[in-house]
């Protein structure tokens, strides 16, 4: 039911509303509406029941492991929630004085961006960008305001590889470049050859995630930051699998330029069913002159100002109405300093020391792994193509089927250069029993689907909906309620 | 197996064409191309008028899991688009070769050009190509 | 070590299973040379609970609380206690995009009942599920304009200078990469707004988009309908730029002109989101039903389960990156669904009287407010439009030194215009909304008229 079906007319909720007349008559009729807006008009318990309903129709980490690869859907610590709801923080205007009405907030934004330089390897960052995909925006646009402050005009070109998350060649594309694939060879490295093949004067840089998508490790990076940075072009990094490096290899060490964090994949924010996020960039000495702003810099009297147009004219510019998500990077700020040096450290062992087990636990179980060859880093691809072929019950099948067993599937269908495949990331926040349970969920599916696919074809079977049809969802749209 | 009609010509990104008697050319998507794509959910069609040029990407095909650009597998103005889509893009599924069509071309000039494949040639394409 | 839950017996087991000695030996595939230094030293030491609970309320209270008055884009609005209790319950706070939708019904349905109140509100008859803030909102509905106007094919477009001033940076940073070129559209410093008469030199050239603030960034209103009809007549989408809470009261986009803006966007912070240093907010993004191919961002669908039984579903997923790739209307995924989730609560308890009772309240608070401060020596307002919340004020004084005086005695009393606007001199723009008393509006008043006198006499 839609809480437009609890809506009776003319009931109210004076509680929320000012004393106020409604009409406001000083307003001249030549603007004011015609029509009452579709809004509900139910009680503070109908609104509490309703919703609250609702959110029990979700799988979260909070109720369920939630092994979506390439997410790192970690455990959020309600003390960063907490913590960054403060009152003082909640009510700070955005343009309020940040001398007089700013000192506190500064100071966390400030500690926070000298963390991030620690972790990455980089020179400088700005944490202005809102989410990862505007983090990618903000360091493509540096790379082509660097080319371009060099005069450097002919070079119109990103390589991308094959693999690469989808936001990567639509983020160049939005920066005006055009998108040249590089292939992965069959161990999930990038194929030198046809780098070598593509890199050339046109080359603007090249956009990569280490590990990849593919869950393993980039091992020629050295080189391939050389052959790239020979050819005149820069390394972009994608953030996105920095969950499985973290307090191992840095970004900077390993040649890259400039990069973005996802916050609320690797410092534990929540995803909030889709947002917000944080897309901090970092970059590299050459870069520093285009951070976007505004940046949170320190005077030599320890106060915290923000680095705006005139201290940074050559920046890429804005990229949000103030200065970014603040409530996340609080959140981000309260988890690293619970974490501390050492515990910073740790997230990538255990974060990888999870995803080989489930590895190594599911192959002994029968289940083909993608790349047996390598080790899995951070989460790692299982193929359910000989599943698919025997059984007739398909990757999408096993995942609906998940659901039914408790848990939230992994990411399917992702990369698209593996067929029938289960992206599979546990992170380090997991106890071994939940990854032991997993793996008898997933025997047990598999002989489901040898004996009765149907089963599988048909789920999820629990759950408030079935299976639902998103071919009529697309040709008979229906976004907004009529009535 | 895929239905691929002897009397048509075919492209290797998987448009088919059909000569018409008044000299335009009926183009669409092959059977073997709107099974791989899956259920139609929508068309983005080129508009009357609109020039093309051999090879370029005219329109959109979509299904729920992929976007496919159809490319122009001749020169020429477009003359007609199938209006029927936009309403019931599953027609490109459910009959590919005739109510599923996509445009009609005024081809630019006279002759063949040597890109496209007869029925024998383009079924050796999509078998070497699974 | 914090959040991490092994025993050493279990990461012994788990260990021996993989078949290694030692964690270090999972990371033998990183060349040695890449290793990292240890952060021992440069990374504070961990802090429990407790410590940063600490240090986080003594930060947190440094910055005071002030009495308010800036507004120029973040609006602080009462905000209902049910609203962030039900948000940040663990099921929405912690979950996912809802990629399986058979698990994520909850937020999916919300999505849909969000879509539903923002079309409404906008007179639109489609929504998305959000955008990051309503500046990035304007630059997506900016290339969204250029893409869905095949008629004139432009990349021009025409924003007027009453739009926020970040606002139309952040377009310039976001759209300008695609060769896209914005056109400023002056406005007259009488009356605060653009004269709709004026458009008549643009009649010539070619415009994608015309953008239509309302209120405007000055809290004046626009002459909306003569301003649509004169974008229509040329060929000129419009964009409607409006804060959700004067649409209670003032026509929605859906309802300018002769058929109505194309696209409508804005900040939706007012609905129930905390003011927090400038974000989390969100976008939302209205338009047209023809235009939705062209519309950046998830959109939830109703349709039907394998038992014909009603669910929700993301849906036109064709336009979106993970599909499109490099043909992607946007690079955007991640939008801002727990401030939907936040707004949708918000509206719900409001309903439609309670909505328009709060804009009602805004407005009528800073017309008394107003009238106070206008008997002030030395101050006067700058234009002679309708406003609705906001009023831009002169003063024969510094001004920005008099808002740090202000501010020193706990009045944030305006934005200064003096960077922006310079051509205003010194001019500061105000806002008052439902959460001021009558005592407040007082002590606006009193300490203006104070701090005032004291500067002349110093």
């Amino acid at each position: 039911m839609l809480i437009f079906e609890r809506s009776r007319k003319n009931r109210r909720n004076p509680v929320q509303a000012p004393h106020a007349e409604p009409a406001a008559p000083g307003i001249p009729q030549r603007f004011r509406r015609r029509s009452r807006p579709l809004l509900p008009e139910v009680s503070e318990l109908q609104v509490v029941r309703h919703y609250t309903r609702l959110s029990q129709q979700n799988y979260a980490i909070d109720t369920h492991f939630y092994p979506l690869g390439s997410c790192t859907m970690k455990y959020n610590p309600r003390g960063c929630n907490a913590l960054a709801s403060l009152p003082g923080f909640l009510s700070r205007h955005p343009l309020a004085p940040e001398e007089s009405h700013g000192q506190g907030v500064l100071a966390c934004l400030f500690e926070l961006q000298e963390m991030l330089k620690v972790v990455t390897g980089m020179q400088g960052v700005s944490l202005t960008p809102m989410a990862g995909a505007q983090g990618e925006f903000a360091g493509m646009a540096m790379i082509r305001a660097y080319h371009d402050s060099r005069g450097d005009r002919e070079r119109d070109e990103v390589l991308v590889p094959d693999a690469a998350h989808g936001t990567n060649p639509a983020t160049a594309i939005m920066c005006g470049y055009k998108v040249r694939e590089i292939p992965t060879d069959a161990d999930g490295d990038v194929d030198i050859e046809a780098l070598r093949q593509a890199v050339g004067p046109r080359t603007a840089g090249i956009m990569l995630t280490n590990p990849s998508t593919l869950g393993v490790f980039e091992r020629r990076i050295h080189l391939i930051a050389e052959i790239v940075h020979e050819a005149g072009g820069l390394l972009y990094y994608d953030g996105a699998n920095l969950n499985a490096i973290l307090g191992k290899v840095r970004p900077g060490d390993m040649g890259f330029d400039v990069m973005h964090l996802n916050l609320h994949k690797t410092f534990a924010t929540p995803h909030g069913g889709g947002g917000p996020g944080a897309g901090p960039v970092g970059v590299g000495e050459r870069l520093l002159p285009f951070l976007p702003i505004p940046v949170v810099g320190r005077h030599e009297d320890g106060k915290y100002r923000w680095l705006t147009e005139k201290d940074l004219p050559r920046s890429i510019g804005r990229l949000s109405a103030h200065m970014g998500n603040t409530g996340i990077l609080l959140r981000a700020y309260v988890y690293m300093r619970m974490l501390g040096a050492e515990g910073m450290e740790r997230i990538a062992e255990f974060a990888t020391l999870n995803a080989n087990y489930l590895m190594k636990r599911l192959s002994e179980s029968g289940f083909e792994m993608a790349y047996p060859r390598r080790r899995a880093s951070h989460e790692f691809i299982l193929t359910l193509k000989r599943e698919a072929k025997e059984t007739g019950a398909n990757a999408m099948d096993f995942a609906k089927r998940l659901l039914d067993y408790g848990y939230h599937a992994p990411t399917t269908y992702f990369p698209l250069l593996v067929p029938e495949c289960f992206l599979i990331e546990p992170t380090e926040t997991e106890d071994k029993a939940t990854l032991d349970g997993f793996v008898e969920a997933m025997r047990c599916i598999r002989r489901e689907a040898e004996n009765e696919p149907e089963k599988l074809q048909r789920a999820p079977h629990t759950l408030p909906v079935k299976r639902l049809d998103d071919v009529r969802a697309a040709r008979k749209l229906d976004a907004v309620w009529k009535g | 197996m895929s239905n691929i009609p002897e009397e048509l010509h075919y492209s290797r990104s998987h448009e088919w064409i059909r000569r018409n008697e008044d000299g335009t050319v009926t183009v669409g998507i092959t059977d073997h191309a709107q099974d791989l794509l899956g259920d139609m959910v929508y068309v983005e069609l080129p508009e009357p008028g609109q020039r093309l040029a051999a090879g370029d990407e005219c329109m959109v095909v979509e299904s729920v899991k992929a976007a496919s650009d159809v490319y122009s597998p001749l020169s020429g103005e477009v003359v007609a688009v199938n209006d029927q889509l936009a309403d019931t893009p599953e027609l490109v599924n459910q009959d590919p070769y005739g109510e599923g069509w996509l445009f009609t071309l005024q081809p630019a000039e006279e002759g063949e050009p040597e890109e496209l494949m007869g029925a024998e040639s383009y079924r050796k394409l999509i078998e070497s190509e699974s | 070590m914090p959040f991490v839950p092994h025993t050493e017996e279990e990461i012994r087991e788990m260990l021996e299973v993989i078949g290694v000695q030692r964690i270090e030996a999972l990371f033998s595939e990183i060349p040695p040379e890449l290793r990292a230094p240890s952060m021992e030293g440069m990374l504070p030491k961990a802090l429990n609970e407790m410590e940063i609970g600490r240090l986080m309320r003594e930060r947190a209270a440094q910055d005071g609380q002030p009495l308010c008055f800036v507004g120029a884009g973040a609006y602080e609005h009462h905000v209902p206690a049910a609203v962030w209790e039900i948000a940040t319950r663990g099921e929405f706070y912690t979950a996912y995009t809802p990629y399986q939708a058979e698990a994520s019904q909850g937020t999916l349905q919300l999505l849909y009942e969000y879509q539903t109140m923002m079309a409404s509100l906008t007179g639109m008859e489609i929504s998305n599920a959000s955008l990051y803030d309503g500046a990035s909102a304007l630059a997506e509905a900016v290339l969204m304009a250029v893409r869905a106007n095949r008629r004139s094919k432009s990349k021009r477009v025409l924003i007027p200078a009453t739009v926020h001033p970040v606002y139309r940076k952040v377009v310039r940073t976001i759209v300008t990469h695609q060769g896209i070129e914005v056109v400023e559209v002056p406005y007259c410093t009488a009356c605060g707004n653009v004269v709709p008469d004026s458009l008549a030199q643009y009649s010539e050239g070619d415009y994608a988009a015309l953008v239509v603030p309302q209120p405007n960034f000055f809290g004046v209103l626009e002459e909306v309908d003569r301003l649509t009809d004169w974008a229509h007549t040329n060929g000129t989408l419009v964009i409607g730029l409006i804060n959700p809470i004067t649409a209670a009261i003032l026509a929605p986009p859906g309802e300018w002109g002769e058929t109505g803006a194309d696209i409508a966007c804005g900040e939706g912070q007012p609905l129930g989101i905390p003011l927090s240093s400038g974000g989390p907010y969100f976008g939302f993004l209205c338009c047209r039903e023809s235009l939705v191919r062209q519309m950046p961002g998830r959109i939830v669908g109703r349709t039907v389960d394998l038992d014909g039984k009603a669910g929700f579903t993301l849906t036109l997923q064709a336009r979106e990156q993970h599909i499109r790739r490099s043909k992607a209307t946007s690079n955007i995924c991640t939008n801002q669904g727990l401030m939907t989730t936040a707004a949708t609560l918000y509206l719900s308890l409001l309903g439609p009287e309670g909505l328009e009772r709060v804009a009602s309240a805004c407005h009528d608070n800073t017309r008394r407010l107003l009238e106070k401060v206008v008997a002030i020596e030395g101050v006067e307002p700058l234009f002679d439009g309708e406003f609705f919340h906001e009023v831009v004020l002169r003063v024969d004084l510094p001004v920005n030194r008099l808002l740090e005086r202000l501010a020193g005695h706990q009045l944030l009393a305006g934005h200064s215009l003096a960077e922006d606007y310079p051509e205003l001199g010194d001019a500061f723009l105000l806002c008052c909304t439902e959460t001021k008393t009558e005592a407040d509006l007082e002590r606006f008043a009193t300490l203006l008229r104070e701090t005032m006198s004291e500067m002349r006499s110093s």
